[in-house]
């Protein structure tokens, strides 16, 4: 695969997105959603991730291989943090030994 | 994809067929790092999450309590250097010797900025008595946080708003670190752009340093809403 250079065009906007979405995750954190909040945070930073990853990182133009290696990464995440969750967000139905 | 005319680089080390295959074996072990980095972080992340589920109360005051001007304009300080050194890496494909160094410093410069704020930021905390350790002279201290805070007025729980510094000063302070090491990795760039060790052919160094730059971005990105933005709607 040949290097693919990035224009400077994506990374201004990109750059400008990543202005913007900053300023609504603290525009709307100012609002009580109650458990909605957290919702938004979240969605907000895994989107402007993943426009760090996909253009300031290259990943959208790298090999397939470069994805497999990538998607990994956060999938393992996404098992540790949801075996650990199942874990310790149920330990109250069971009438066992805490 | 090896030419038929196989012309053999200064930068080429032997083991690879080709330039190409030696800049995607590199991309390849960087992300390998980065996944590892990626677990590295994830554990932090996650003891957050549990401690957040039990202390939601305590986590959103104590939040409430960090100074989010500071933070929201370390997160603009984080992005425009992502920016800088996304271009640096263009300029080092383009063949651009002076721009590489140029936005190289500079994105040391911003790289700095975010250290010294966040070091303003500790300090605050410091005299509030917010690090959550004890000595013979300091110890943290919850109690007399300023109560003409709104937010301050809500009961809490003192060990669980220690528990929220605790997780903030270990994520913010494995991030500083993070930062201080590439702003020595790029400071080592700074010098081999200058000597001109970087062509169109071989800049693989740069590459992957932005890369290691932009992973630390990004967990800031994630650091930013989990650490300041939680009790924001307390005012």
């Amino acid at each position: 695969m040949r290097e693919h250079i990035v224009s400077r065009n994506i990374y201004f906007t990109i750059f400008i997105a990543l202005v913007v979405l900053t300023v609504a995750t603290w525009s709307v954190a100012k609002m009580d959603l109650g458990r909605m909040n957290a919702v938004v945070a979240l969605t907000i930073a895994v989107i402007k991730a993943t426009l760090v990853v996909l253009y300031f990182m290259h990943v959208r133009y790298s090999s397939k291989l470069t994805w497999v290696f990538v998607g990994a990464g956060f999938f393992w995440l996404a098992i540790m943090v949801a075996l650990t969750l199942s874990d310790y967000m149920t330990r109250g139905w069971l009438n066992i030994a805490q | 994809m090896a030419d038929t005319h196989t012309t053999t680089h200064a930068g080429l080390a032997h083991h690879f067929d080709d330039m190409e295959q030696q800049r995607e074996a590199g991309t390849l072990g960087m992300w390998a790092f980065l996944v590892t980095e990626v677990m590295f972080f994830g554990g932090l992340f996650l003891a957050y999450i549990l401690y957040r589920a039990r202390a939601p109360v305590e986590f959103a005051v104590a939040s409430n309590s960090l100074n989010v001007t500071m933070g929201f304009i370390n997160t603009l300080v984080l992005i425009c250097s992502s920016l800088t050194m996304a271009l640096a890496v263009y300029f080092s494909q383009t063949g651009k010797r002076n721009l590489i160094v140029v936005f190289l410093l500079l994105t040391m410069g911003l790289g700095l900025t975010f250290l010294v704020i966040k070091g303003f930021e500790y300090h605050e905390k410091y005299v509030e008595h917010h690090i959550p350790v004890r000595f013979a002279t300091y110890e943290f201290n919850w109690e007399g946080h300023a109560s003409g805070h709104e937010a301050a007025s809500i009961p809490v729980d003192d060990g669980k708003v220690e528990m929220f510094f605790w997780l903030y000063f270990a994520m913010t302070g494995v991030h500083a670190l993070h930062m201080i090491i590439g702003l020595g990795i790029l400071a080592t760039l700074v010098l081999m752009a200058r000597r001109g060790r970087f062509t169109p052919d071989y800049h693989s160094p740069v590459e992957l340093s932005g890369l290691y730059w932009h992973f630390v971005d990004i967990v800031w990105i994630f650091l930013f809403p989990l650490l300041y933005l939680v009790g924001a709607h307390l005012h």
